[in-house]
């Protein structure tokens, strides 16, 4: 199917919107994305005339809405190419399904003289979660390091994974759009004996995802980021392992029986899904899914390459030697997210001068503050391309960019 | 719609450009830090009080506009002045970001010189934040220099 922007442009409502009688110049889905009509119509249909709880009446309305949200399940089963469908947790978020990992893997798996690698590029979610527990189970975190183009440096990776029991990083930075080698990270972390945790938050909404093909263990992402709602993410785990883990969070649901004396666990998914689920958001997921495959992965990756090559070359023409992008220049090795610093001009004040042209970008450490600090910044401009946005995004940001380097050069 | 130039006063712009003050203090001077988690900015404040006296006043840190000129101006408003004039001036300055601590309301007959020029950050909800980190990294330090 040929990919034209202009018609993924008319499925998003909030894009025709006019603010203060200007366009909107959406720059911040690395942050999270704007909703099509499928979603919002999906979830506003299934409220209107489906709504029920899921799992627990018997009733056809309940057993009709148990069907839909286990139906949204094997859809990001097949989207993600799981093996198995009840290896698909519903969560809160991305984050969420971190901390569950975490907790529960990590518990089980982790004590002191152990050790996980994390890379320097990690969104705080891959990185709290796990100082949380080093500083009760007091394992050692080691990091692997980046080089002066924003790739991985793994010339020490075999020495760095010796040992570790597990591998956790990024599929793609957050920051400096980078996109890691995973199919031969998750194979190093499996040379070493090491399990492979893949933050996929920036890869699933960006490019085709095949958790076989990578070879991971676990993945964890946010619908709020792939065009469905926020309040529901996913963590997608090899069934061995998710067997063998203790449950994350008690409570309904996740019980296959409860006595006086304790309980036993639900089989999966159930085990790791306490209490009423994200109903709704998952119909709106399933519904994400839907409309991205029928776009098709391969045709958002390519329409975001073309973004990212004429944006990287319209700042660089325009700006020249004042603005310094972070990260490679090639845009084969990265997504459509740039971080970028202007002159001296500090990023909030940029991006106040982008917001009174209805330029929205993400001005701050982006979550990553170990990054920031190997970039040597306390923040970042950054402004992230997405499958609906086009080349008079790209000329907004840079006329608008002109505009903040006029008035803060009085 | 507020315009830029209700934000980015032109006093606002001298004092990032020139931020008086700017530097540190060795102890027994004491030190407090302040961060705005939002967008990363960090304001570092250096105090000397000599006989309930704002003796000496420096300022670190970095970050954008409004939070530097503020920690600018703040600086040269409480530098020489009985701290409980200056204990007076973050109430009042929290006062005018319309952030709303309980306690009286403040005297506002003296005038209040380049500071006025931030009255306009309230019209931008989210910059009230750059413009009051560096009144409440002060306020922790003057209770350090209490103890
Ligand atoms: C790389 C990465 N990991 C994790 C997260 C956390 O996602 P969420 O806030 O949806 O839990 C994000 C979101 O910013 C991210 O970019």
């Amino acid at each position: 199917m040929s990919f034209d922007v202009q018609k993924v442009r008319a499925d998003f409502p909030v894009l025709a919107e006019l603010i203060n009688g200007k366009p909107l110049v959406y720059l911040d889905s690395a942050n999270t994305s704007q909703k099509p009509n499928a979603v919002i119509n999906a979830m506003t249909h299934f409220m209107q005339h489906g709504y029920a709880p899921t799992n627990r009446s018997a009733y056809k309305l309940a057993a009709d809405a148990t069907d839909k949200f286990e139906g949204a399940r094997a859809k990001v089963a097949a989207f993600i190419n799981a093996p198995k469908v009840h290896e698909v947790i519903y969560t809160k978020n991305a984050t969420e399904a971190l901390n569950l990992i975490v907790r529960s893997w990590g518990s089980a798996n982790l004590s002191a003289g152990d050790a996980v690698v994390l890379t320097h590029m990690e969104h705080h979610a891959n990185i709290v979660p796990w100082q949380m527990l080093a500083a009760e189970r007091g394992f050692t975190i080691r990091w692997v390091p980046l080089t002066s183009d924003g790739l991985l440096d793994l010339s020490n990776l075999s020495t760095l994974l010796d040992g570790a029991k597990a591998f956790s990083f990024t599929a793609m930075s957050n920051v400096l759009g980078t996109i890691n080698p995973i199919k031969e990270l998750c194979a190093a972390a499996h040379k070493a004996g090491a399990i492979a945790i893949v933050d996929a938050c920036q890869a699933v909404p960006h490019m085709p995802t095949d958790v076989q093909a990578w070879g991971a263990d676990f993945v964890t992402f946010s619908s709020h980021k792939m065009v469905g709602p926020s309040g529901i993410g996913i963590l997608w785990g090899r069934e061995s392992l998710l067997d063998a883990m203790p449950p994350f969070l008690g409570g309904g649901n996740m019980i296959s029986d409860v006595k006086v004396e304790g309980f036993t666990c639900a089989e999966l998914p159930a085990k790791f899904e306490a209490g009423t689920q994200p109903i709704i958001e998952a119909i709106g997921l399933g519904a994400a899914v839907d409309y991205l495959t029928a776009i098709g992965m391969d045709n958002v990756r390519a329409h975001e390459h073309d973004m990212t090559v004429l944006a990287l070359n319209s700042l660089n023409d325009r700006f020249g030697s004042d603005i310094t992008i972070h990260g490679s220049t090639d845009a084969a090795l990265r997504g459509a997210t740039i971080s970028f610093a202007y002159r001296d001009v500090h990023p909030h004040d940029i991006s106040q001068v982008l917001d009174q042209n209805n330029v929205c970008v993400r001005a701050g450490h982006h979550c990553a503050k170990p990054l920031m600090r190997i970039l040597g910044s306390n923040a970042t401009v950054r402004a992230s391309f997405y499958l609906y946005n086009t080349p008079s995004d790209v000329t907004a940001l840079c006329d608008a960019l002109s505009e903040a380097g006029d008035f803060f050069t009085l | 719609m507020p315009g830029l130039e209700d934000l980015y006063r032109e006093i606002i712009l001298d004092h990032y450009k020139s931020p008086r003050n700017r530097g540190s203090l060795e102890p027994p001077a004491v030190r407090s830090e302040g961060h705005n988690p939002l967008c990363g900015d960090e304001i570092e404040v250096f105090l000397v009080v000599k006989d309930g006296i704002v003796d000496d006043i420096k300022i670190g840190g970095q970050g954008c506009s409004i939070s530097q000129s503020s920690a600018s101006m703040m600086s040269a408003a409480v530098k020489g002045k009985p701290v409980e004039q200056a204990r007076a001036l973050i109430h009042r300055f929290k006062h005018m970001m319309s952030i709303d601590e309980g306690g009286e309301e403040p005297d506002t007959s003296a005038p209040l010189g380049d500071l006025e020029a931030l009255q306009g950050v309230v019209k931008f909800p989210v910059r009230i934040k750059c413009a009051v980190l560096s009144w409440n990294t002060l306020a922790e330090a003057l209770d350090i220099a209490a103890e």
